[in-house]
């Protein structure tokens, strides 16, 4: 059965690979490319452990094949971080005690990043509806929510703050 | 859970993949957004030969009014409704479904033509359409043909489409002045089929309710309109024993099985209590003029 | 089949030495460390979280070897069948595949083929004559590649001649189809256990005022951590060793299962339980395919990783609760509980594999006279084998205890509705007092501290309880429907005591080891193991508050079983009452050693020195102090001439009871009478764990524990047909909450320490399950009483709350 050459970009970085078509996406990232910190988590695409945000928006790797990946661009947990150091949201994950086990923090994480790149201001109702596709079996999800406010307002902040700065320049 | 192999193609324009269709027939299988298409063949209870990966089509996703219907392109997200404007302010009963489609994750991928094709009765967008009167355009290696949504659901995952044929687009009519539509969905949790859910879309003439349309999502093996119950209230005006009447007439029509879901029984009365509750609010939104 | 009676425990009503009768029941968390070192109290970040947030946990799924090799298992499709044959030719002939293990290849290699259960009953590891659940594992294939292993089961042809299941414990009591025709008795029936006494019991029916009887069903759950099980096994032929990756609760237990069960010798096998992905109690039991996974590596000599998938996860893997329960409450005129008498039948499935580390076969289940003082109580539980996969293990709860709050919590309402009185006021009339403490249980448990009433006060408070009643009755008397319930559950945790509760006779002690360096830092490794508790914080916090060094200053480690000492894991919210304590102990003595070096530094007498936070200073004139760095350093450097050098202590904790953890919960719910939706409103839980080590982690364990006490109250439930096909296999179905079903918990706390545990903590992890579903449920019923119903079996579906409504002539 068909096999076929890939060449995208994870995490701002080209990857390549040959890959048997039933390849799922999220077995090319944890096996291929050894980015263990996208999970999985069922087979019903029911949890969202293995959610990264492809071409802009968040997805269950487990239910894209890694061929149709050619040519997209993907982000994983691991690519969150800058260089400044830790993203708002883990940052807020952080301080919030947003996460117990860590092992459906990933996608969570990946999906409030898409929730809030649609939506900076959500109210609780939309972040909890925004993180539906998701299941976190330790944390009963208020602290998560709280995570997602913590860092929904600390990108606004810095919008506004970059804001005033170019109106100032 | 592994998927079985299969060989792969991407065609890049709509002639290469009816070609491809035309060439491997029901060995084929058309991914679109894959979400109900992938779960399946990882517990194998699809095992494609080919799959024809159609998601490099170009001119496919659109939302836009045009000849006096709304089009939407077969590839088309589940999230870009419930993102578009026109759909938020004129089609409430397209807005209402979309936003209880599976789950946020699922609709970034999921395409409506997809959800259509399937011809799943526990899917939402089947009954939405069926109550709008929709319509959908299928190419076929001879050129495009419409067909009514009346027509298009054949049996349990069964459509009209002949195995060379794609659906390239859904046709919603353009809401009429005092038209009004809701969808009114109970699932077990976010993410499920419903247990039972009611489409309702109408038009109202002073307090008379015409082109009265009402379909069904998972009370029966192929997706359905519950005519009886638009008979009951088509030409009449909203009251306690006409609601009571619809309500009755649904509950009647409808055929729904039992699993873990709930009874025969108590999918058959919820389909009533839903259907009174999507009238009323399609009444109401034709009444303050959302359509 | 084997009778329990229980006879352990003798009737005295003295207190124990030295342990106060009262403890005083405080509302804040007390904080004697300043920030810098962060110990008890202290909100803190934790110490885990940097590798989690960015993706660099390391969980079984993410252990990569050299060589690896895949193993994928081939189930039953049916719940009971003999096998003929199975033909693996096709399977064998498949590029990539290496092996295919059978029953009967474990057979060869030294009975392999059962292995012992935590409950000493035994458990196929691959069938030979027959299966007795679907999903079964029958055979196992090894192959170069995750995907080519799960092409090769489906090239393995089993040939079975299906036999007629038995499904429902009733029906298995019968005999008529006998489960395990393996043992000599050819019964159904496992056990027979008793506790209480029975005559004080029927003494106290016969002169009873009211009594009220209800049956309940606490259905099959499981505790689905969205991590599944897996295991990556590494027998190097040459050293004769085997390292083990596992998710595991407990990997020095399941060390030692592992040498008795496969013979080789414990010291050539090491088990890392790495960053597990939530466990609950269902990573305590072992399970056939991590012993198959074991035997490929041991077969082939090359790494083998084996990782469920979630409908095996769902399908295969043991089961919690299952309880089919009759209880019948006796109480006098003015509504004093004066008896409770229960019986049940627990369904095992085809084998006792209860993650229940104690004497007792149904656990701590007799602690079901909950949080009422009452004159006499009986219980009899009856174990039977059925067609289903082995049940018992736990769903974040100890042991049975959330069977007995559930049956305790439904009757107390119960009883208040048929008296006509409200619910909290009845509870209140039958509390156990605080001057009762320790108080002696008519079942024989000894309960360490409470204020039962002082948490009830405080969530009716916070929830605007009477107002809510008011609301009530207005919405009442337009037609809609309201509910309030209530629980006042004790719970009971940290096992335990080694005179009643073992692993295989190994003792239920646990254990830390803390090695402070030269320099002031240090190294704790404890017996343990967190899936998410967050150990590697608070365990630093304990020692920081003991000894004064920083926690940021201590590495915990746990899960090696070739670094830390035995311990017997975590579950049953142990990890505090035991390993916890065996922190600060093992702290104490290190302390004793440094206010010896302290005083030879100080050239002074050890009993001039008192302890102040971080140092050991002279009475009466601080600035002659030695700080623990200090103390460390000169430990190496400068030690009292005779001395050994070093600063370090272990401690093994055997703690000498249980703890009694305790809470009120009040839920309010909302029905739709057209759908029968239950909407939680609200929901206000005030929890009293005893001293609390991080509030932060506390308020998280509990919000956690109220979701997983939502879920079995409203919607998860293993269903099986009649085949006894599960058909809830999936989380397609089986419905775990998202953040839109989980309402926002509210929470509040009171505080009674533990008398008996060193920093007087009692541990929080399970409480908020134990004690969540009957407040669920007797809000439900609550609203709907005055419509004649009396009970509903959770999970309340809205299936079942329409029928409930139709029922009593109610149309929506």
């Amino acid at each position: 059965m068909s096999r076929h050459e890939i060449s995208l970009t994870v995490n701002g970085a080209e990857a390549k690979g040959e890959v048997e078509a039933r390849l799922l996406l999220v077995h090319f990232l944890r096996e291929d490319l050894d980015l263990t910190g996208t999970h999985i988590g069922c087979d019903t695409t029911s949890c969202g452990a293995c959610t990264v945000i492809l071409n802009g928006k968040a997805v269950k790797s487990c239910t894209v094949f890694a061929v149709q990946a050619d040519g997209a661009e993907v982000e994983t947990i691991e690519g969150v971080a800058t260089e400044e150091g830790l993203h708002p949201l883990q940052e807020g994950f952080w301080e919030k005690h947003g996460l117990q086990c860590g092992y459906c923090t990933p996608g969570m994480i990946l999906s409030a990043k898409h929730l809030l790149a649609k939506n900076p201001n959500p109210t609780e109702e939309e972040i909890r509806w925004g993180i539906s596709g998701n299941l976190c079996r330790c944390t009963g999800y208020n602290k998560i929510v709280e995570a997602i406010q913590y860092a929904a307002e600390k990108l606004r902040n810095a919008e506004t703050e970059e804001a005033r700065q170019e109106v100032s320049a | 859970m592994i998927p079985g192999a299969f060989d792969y193609h991407s065609p890049s324009t709509l002639e290469e993949a009816v070609a491809l269709l035309a060439r491997h027939g029901d060995e084929a299988k058309i991914l679109a957004g894959g979400q109900s298409l992938i779960p399946a063949m990882r517990f194998r209870l699809a095992a494609p030969e080919v799959l024809i990966d159609i998601n490099r089509l170009e001119g496919l996703q659109y939302i836009r009014e045009e000849n006096g219907y709304l089009a939407i392109g077969g590839l088309t997200r589940e999230s870009a409704l419930e993102e578009s404007p026109v759909v938020q302010q004129r089609y409430p009963l397209l807005a209402d479904t979309a936003r209880v489609i599976a789950d946020p994750l699922v609709r970034n991928l999921a395409t409506v033509g997809g959800n259509l094709a399937h011809a799943d009765p526990a899917n939402d967008h089947p009954a939405t359409m069926l109550a709008y009167g929709a319509s959908v355009v299928a190419q076929g290696p001879g050129g495009s043909r419409v067909l009514s949504i009346d027509d298009f659901f054949t049996d349990l995952f069964e459509n009209a489409l002949a195995s060379d044929e794609l659906l390239t687009e859904v046709r919603i009519p353009e809401p009429q002045p005092g038209s009004g539509g809701a969808y009114i969905k109970v699932e077990r949790k976010v993410g499920d089929y419903a247990i039972s859910a009611v489409a309702v879309q109408l038009r109202l003439h002073g307090e008379i309710c015409s082109d009265v349309r009402i379909g069904l999502t998972n009370v029966s093996a192929v997706p359905f309109r519950a005519t009886e119950a638009e008979s009951c209230l088509e030409g009449k005006a909203l009251s306690e024993e006409v609601l009571e009447a619809v309500g009755q007439a649904a509950a009647g029509q409808c055929d729904p099985s039992a699993d873990l879901r709930g009874s025969v029984e108590y999918k058959r009365d919820l389909t009533r209590v839903l259907t009174q509750r999507a009238v009323t609010q399609a009444i109401a939104r034709a009444k303050g003029g959302s359509q | 089949m084997t009778t329990h009676v229980e006879d352990r425990f003798e009737h005295h009503s003295e207190k124990p030495a030295g342990v106060s009768a009262q403890v005083e029941t405080s509302h804040d968390v007390q904080v004697s460390t300043p920030a810098k070192i962060c110990g008890m109290g202290h909100r803190m970040k934790r110490k885990e979280d940097p590798r989690f947030i960015q993706g660099r946990g390391r969980y079984v799924d993410d252990v990569k070897l050299p060589g690896m090799l895949y193993m994928d298992i081939v189930r039953s499709p049916y719940a009971h069948a003999k096998i003929l044959s199975i033909d693996a030719t096709e399977a064998l002939a498949t590029e990539g595949v290496l092996a295919v293990i059978t029953g009967e290849d474990l057979k060869e290699a030294g009975n392999l083929h059962w292995m012992p259960t935590l409950m000493s009953d035994t458990q196929m590891v691959l069938p030979i004559e027959k299966v007795v659940y679907a999903a079964q594992e029958v055979c196992v294939v090894i192959a170069t590649d995750r995907y080519i292993a799960a092409d090769a089961i489906e090239k393995v042809y089993v040939d079975y001649e299906p036999l007629d299941p038995v499904v429902d414990p009733f029906e298995a009591m019968k005999d008529e189809v006998i489960v395990r025709d393996d043992k000599e008795a050819k019964t159904n029936h496992i056990w027979h256990w008793e506790a209480g006494d029975k005559e004080a019991t029927d003494q106290a029916f016969a002169e009873a005022a009211h009594v009220v009887e209800e049956s309940m069903h606490i259905p099959r759950i499981h505790v689905s951590s969205i991590e599944t099980c897996g295991m990556v096994a590494n027998y190097d032929k040459i050293q004769e060793h085997m390292q083990i990756y596992m998710t595991s609760q407990a990997p020095h237990a399941h060390r030692t299962v592992f040498a008795l069960v496969s013979g080789l010798p414990e010291h050539k096998i090491q088990i890392i339980s790495p960053d597990i992905g939530g466990g609950f109690g269902g990573k305590v039991p072992v399970y056939p395919g991590y012993v198959c996974c074991a035997v490929a590596s041991l077969v082939t000599g090359k790494p083998v990783k084996w990782i469920e998938d979630r409908s095996e996860n769902l399908q295969a893997d043991s089961f919690a609760r299952d309880y089919h329960i009759k209880a019948k409450m006796a109480s006098d005129a003015s509504g004093r509980i004066t008896a409770l008498k229960v019986e049940t039948l627990a369904d095992h499935g085809a084998a006792d594999a209860a993650a229940n580390p104690s004497k007792f076969p149904a656990g701590l289940y007799s602690i079901c006279t909950g949080s009422y003082d009452m004159k006499a109580a009986h219980v009899a539980v009856d174990g039977v084998y059925t067609n289903k996969p082995p049940g018992g293990v736990a769903y974040r709860c100890s042991f049975r205890v959330t069977e007995a709050v559930h049956m305790i919590e439904r009757m107390t309402d119960i009883l208040a509705h048929d008296l006509g009185e409200d619910p909290a006021d009845l509870r209140s009339r039958n509390f156990i007092r605080p001057d009762q403490f320790p108080y002696r249980s008519p079942t024989g448990w000894e309960y360490d501290s409470g204020n039962y009433q002082a948490a009830l006060d405080k969530a009716k408070e916070m929830i605007g309880y009477d107002e809510l009643r008011r609301e009530q009755l207005e919405k009442r008397a337009r037609g809609e429907l309201m509910g309030i319930g209530i629980s006042s559950f004790t719970e009971v945790v940290g096992a335990g005591p080694s005179k009643d509760y073992d692993i295989l006779g190994i003792k239920m002690f646990d254990s830390a080891e803390v090695r402070i360096h030269p320099t002031g830092k240090a190294i704790a490794r404890f017996g343990t193991k967190s899936q998410g508790q967050g150990h590697e914080t608070t365990y630093a916090q304990i020692l920081a508050e003991e000894l004064g060094l920083p926690a940021s200053d201590i590495q915990v480690e746990e899960g090696d079983t070739d670094t830390a000492p035995y311990g017997l894991g975590t579950y049953a919210s142990r990890s505090t009452p035991t390993a916890g304590a065996a922190g600060a102990m093992a702290a104490r003595k290190i302390k004793a050693k440094a206010k010896k070096i302290a005083a030879y530094l100080l050239e002074v007498g050890e009993d001039d020195l008192e302890w102040n936070v971080d140092r050991w200073q002279v009475k009466g004139s601080p600035e002659q102090a030695k700080t623990i760095q200090d103390i460390a350093f000169a430990a190496y450097t400068n030690h009292p001439p005779g001395m050994e050098a070093g600063l370090e202590a272990t401690d093994y904790y055997d703690p000498p009871n249980l703890t009694f953890p305790f809470g009120s919960y009040i839920c309010v719910v909302d029905i739709d009478k057209g759908t029968g939706e239950v909407k939680v409103r609200r929901f206000v839980a005030v929890d009293d764990c005893g001293n609390i080590i991080n509030p932060m982690i506390v308020e998280g364990q509990i919000e956690g524990g109220l979701t997983m006490g939502l879920a079995p109250a409203l919607f998860e439930e293993i269903v099986y047909d009649d085949q006894g096909q599960n058909l809830s296999g999936t989380l397609a179905d089986y419905l775990v909450p998202t953040a839109v079903e989980s309402p926002k918990w509210e929470l509040g706390k009171t505080i009674t320490p533990s008398p008996h545990h060193p920093i007087g903590a009692k541990g929080v992890g399970e409480s908020p399950t134990v004690g969540a579903p009957p407040a669920i449920a007797n809000a439900v019923v609550d609203a709907l009483w005055h419509l004649g119903v009396r009970h509903l079996d959770i999970p309340i579906s809205p299936q079942k709350v329409w029928k409930a409504l139709r029922d009593a002539g109610v149309r929506g």
